[in-house]
């Protein structure tokens, strides 16, 4: 074989190869960076660096109204798997003496009589979140909200974990056992709706979302109504307010007294 | 020369196996979301075969024929036995562990994630780590090709590379760099969270990383049956290859142009810019030019033989050819395959036609056309021109083969014809559930059903398959010739150093990755914020 030399100029197919790619790179970049953004006629570019930086994903502020403000509180909890995760047994005592003042409602085991939710055996991010909405007030309710401005954090935390401590108990109203409807296992996925049970337990848990079982049908019901209305709007992205619009009143009804004929222990979280 | 016959036998059979069990799931999964069945009620069992149906799908079956495949070339083709091959059964044995390593969380329900990752869904780390040795196993092979190569090279400093060997090694480097986007992904970003050493991640990155191995990984795929196309066929049908040339030309075009493309795949993203998905549209339209130069140089192989066999006139030579050998059908069915899917990955490529079809069915039935159909009808073809020599046994059904890839062909068509249509009518893909009750879904039940027939006769294909193989171990002994490739018409006496090795080409590859891949990946790695809390399955 001839000892060309290969990464030489005068290696013909050194030039050709280098020069056709190069020559391709450059051609589709005047394409995609230059001709594209002046060719659409909905972008209004200041120049050619402002076209260029657009066609590279720089993100920016398209326009400089400031933009546009809820009317409303949102929620500002992050929500992470590995949140409260190995809480300490003081924090869970100090919880406990803190929530002697919620046992009216929410029952001294965790378990109300009041159609409040049952506590025990909660996921602590579920009731840290709600606690921390009530406090900065994405969450309103007439009993709840004077309770949390006196709150700090490690109290929320400290409370979460001690109510997630408490054995789960069977609800104090649980009816007949009934079969799972339709909503809650399959969805109506035209409609944008996913099965209850892909995050609530049951097909799957996803973090921030409550398991259900044994809850009060009255509050489930009350707090779908709210989502549907657009009076409750802490939920994570909109999620559970996107479902409850989409819900006809009857799934709405069926799928709370599913989840409050279910005895929680019946519930696992690890499958 | 084929000295390591157990080693090439172990990889064929260790494909297949795995192969046949993807199989089931992929009818399994047709068929209980299809009209044909009443709904399971719970998906997380449709994702987790969907997540064990596509890893052993797309990583482990066709690597390790690759694998196989490649040792068989090194050997025959370099006439050399293979050097380092107790490395070679390391890199089998990882690929074993991996497979397995990746399989148990995937069965028990930990990580059903779709072997696409989709951060920031996260699995069990046992399953990222499985892939991870799985890709490993495959880096041996890589450096054993080329260290075999390069000793060839260096005994014999006056030979062109055959061109089977040529081919093997582009494919090698190939993979070796396409699999870096998910080896990035997966250790710099996936593994971290899913050993909760994090608990976010960076979604949109992730994303972009993968689609830099995810197009390429195709024609990583597609090697062995492009060197079946070109080194291959030409002999079993009694012809000669037309161009030695080109053929080398479409492998180190491969190399080049395969991986700079895969923003095509990330057109719905919101964190990639349009003038880098304008680029990646435009250089994915390059690909063709290796394909089509290929179709043409095998074309003229085929005619060859044809006029050999005696046929005259402008169409004569076609029924000419020895259409009752296995491998002049499966060559056949394979091009009518690639040509439709080649078709429909004109519309996902171009930016504006892809957003009809983005995400639907359409998609799903565009890589199963490919893949399962133009390159894995290939696979066959190979195992039954290799089979002979490496068992030392003759076949003594060509019918019974004949009739399962007949059955492959039918079955891939009506398995992804009706697919594609179902994904133009906007079905969307990676769904488990549709209710076809419902008024707006009812037209498509009938295409649905098609297509989950079509799986069923995939299936009985596939078992077809394993049973020739199987026969074909079990037929009586007989002493096999020298396995040789294709002769070319004007055999290569004298080879420009470019056609002869990867240095300009693999430099041409890295360039444009930077070019392509360089500002979104650092744009996405420095800015702050864009990671979003991890998603873990079954966890709370």
């Amino acid at each position: 074989m001839p000892t060309e030399r290969l990464f030489s100029t005068a290696n013909r197919w050194f030039r050709l190869s280098v020069g056709i790619t190069a020559a391709l790179v450059i051609l589709t970049a005047l394409g995609g960076f230059i001709l594209l953004p002046y060719a659409q006629s909905d972008l209004k570019v200041a120049g050619l660096w402002d076209a260029i930086c657009s066609a590279a994903g720089i993100p920016k502020l398209t326009s400089s109204a400031s933009s546009v403000q809820p009317t409303f509180k949102t929620s500002d909890v992050i929500m992470t798997s590995a949140m409260l995760a190995n809480p300490s047994s003081e924090s869970i005592g100090r919880g406990a003496t803190l929530a002697q003042q919620c046992a009216i409602c929410h029952g001294p085991t965790g378990v109300s009589r009041a159609d409040s939710p049952n506590l025990a055996g909660q996921y602590p991010a579920v009731i840290f979140k709600q606690l921390k909405d009530f406090k900065s007030g994405a969450r309103t309710n007439a009993v709840m909200s004077p309770f949390a401005p006196h709150l700090t954090d490690q109290d929320m935390v400290d409370l979460a974990v001690y109510y997630h401590y408490l054995p789960r108990l069977p609800a104090y109203h649980p009816t007949q056992k009934i079969p799972a409807p339709r909503i809650v296992i399959n969805g109506a996925p035209m409609r944008g709706i996913a099965p209850c049970g892909s995050c609530h337990g049951g097909l799957d848990n996803k973090t921030g979302s409550p398991w259900l079982e044994g809850q009060s049908a009255a509050y489930m019901k009350a707090q779908l109504r709210a989502f549907a209305d657009g009076a409750r709007r802490n939920d994570i992205s909109q999620q559970m307010r996107n479902i409850a619009r989409a819900m006809t009143a009857e799934e709405i009804e069926e799928a709370a007294n599913y989840y409050a004929s279910q005895p929680p222990d019946e519930y696992s979280a690890a499958r | 020369m084929l000295n390591s016959r157990r080693l090439i036998l172990a990889h064929f059979w260790l494909a297949f196996a795995v192969f046949g069990v993807a199989l089931v799931l992929g009818a399994w999964q047709m068929f209980i979301r299809s009209p044909l069945h009443t709904w399971i009620s719970d998906p997380e069992w449709y994702y987790r075969s969907l997540t064990a149906h596509g890893t052993v799908m797309g990583y482990v079956f066709p690597t390790l024929i690759a694998m196989g495949f490649g040792y068989a070339i090194s050997e025959s083709s370099l006439k050399q036995p293979l050097i380092g091959r107790r490395w070679a059964w390391a890199g089998f044995g990882l690929i074993l562990v991996g497979a397995v390593t990746a399989m148990v969380p995937v069965s028990l329900g930990r990580a059903s994630v779709l072997y696409t990752f989709y951060p920031p869904l996260i699995g069990s780390a046992f399953y990222y780590i499985g892939v991870v040795l799985v890709v490993v196993g495959s880096w041996i092979w890589v450096a054993l090709m080329s260290i075999n190569l390069r000793i060839w090279k260096g005994n014999n400093p006056d030979t062109p590379v055959p061109l089977a060997m040529f081919a093997n090694v582009a494919g090698a480097y190939l993979w070796a760099w396409t699999a870096v986007g998910a080896a990035l992904e997966l250790l710099f970003q996936i593994l971290p969270v899913a050993l909760g050493l994090k608990s976010t991640i960076d979604a949109g990155l992730a994303r972009v990383f993968f689609s830099w191995t995810l197009h390429a990984i195709v024609y990583f795929w597609l090697m062995p049956t492009y060197i079946a196309y070109y080194t291959i066929v030409p002999r079993a049908i009694g012809g000669k290859l037309y161009s030695d040339t080109m053929g080398r030309i479409a492998f180190v075009l491969f190399l080049v142009v395969a991986m700079p493309i895969g923003i095509h795949h990330a057109f719905a993203d919101p964190q990639v810019g349009a003038g880098f998905k304008f680029i990646h549209s435009a250089f994915t339209a390059m690909v063709a030019l290796p394909t089509l130069l290929t179709v043409f140089t095998i074309c003229a192989s085929v005619e060859i033989a044809g006029r050999l066999r005696g046929g005259r006139g402008p169409l004569g030579w076609i029924a000419a050819l020895p259409w009752n050998n296995p491998i002049m059908l499966a060559t056949a069915f394979s091009f009518v395959l690639l040509g439709f899917g080649g078709a429909g990955g004109l519309i996902n490529m171009s930016y504006q036609l892809d957003t009809t079809i983005h995400n639907t069915q359409w998609i799903t039935g565009h890589f199963h056309l490919i893949f399962g159909g133009a390159i894995v009808i290939m696979y066959f073809a190979i195992a039954y021109d290799l089979w002979p020599h490496l068992t030392g046994r003759t076949f003594d059904s060509f019918r019974l083969m004949r009739l399962q890839l007949w059955l492959w062909f039918v079955g891939m068509i009506i398995t992804t014809f009706p697919w594609h249509y179902v994904g133009i009518l906007g079905m969307p893909r990676r769904m488990a559930y549709f209710d076809y009750t419902d008024p707006a879904l009812a037209s498509e039940a009938m295409s649905v059903t098609m297509s989950a027939l079509g799986g069923f006769i995939l299936l009985i294909s596939g078992a077809l398959f394993i049973l020739i193989l199987i026969r074909g171990q079990r037929s009586p002994a007989m002493e096999a010739e020298e396995y040789r490739f294709s002769m070319a018409v004007h055999p290569p006496a004298s080879v420009p150093v470019a056609l002869n090795s990867y240095g300009l080409w693999l430099a041409l590859m890295i360039g444009l990755t930077v070019t392509n891949y360089g500002f979104p990946i650092a744009q996405l790695a420095l800015r702050q914020g864009t990671s979003v809390p991890a998603v873990y399955i079954g966890a709370q």
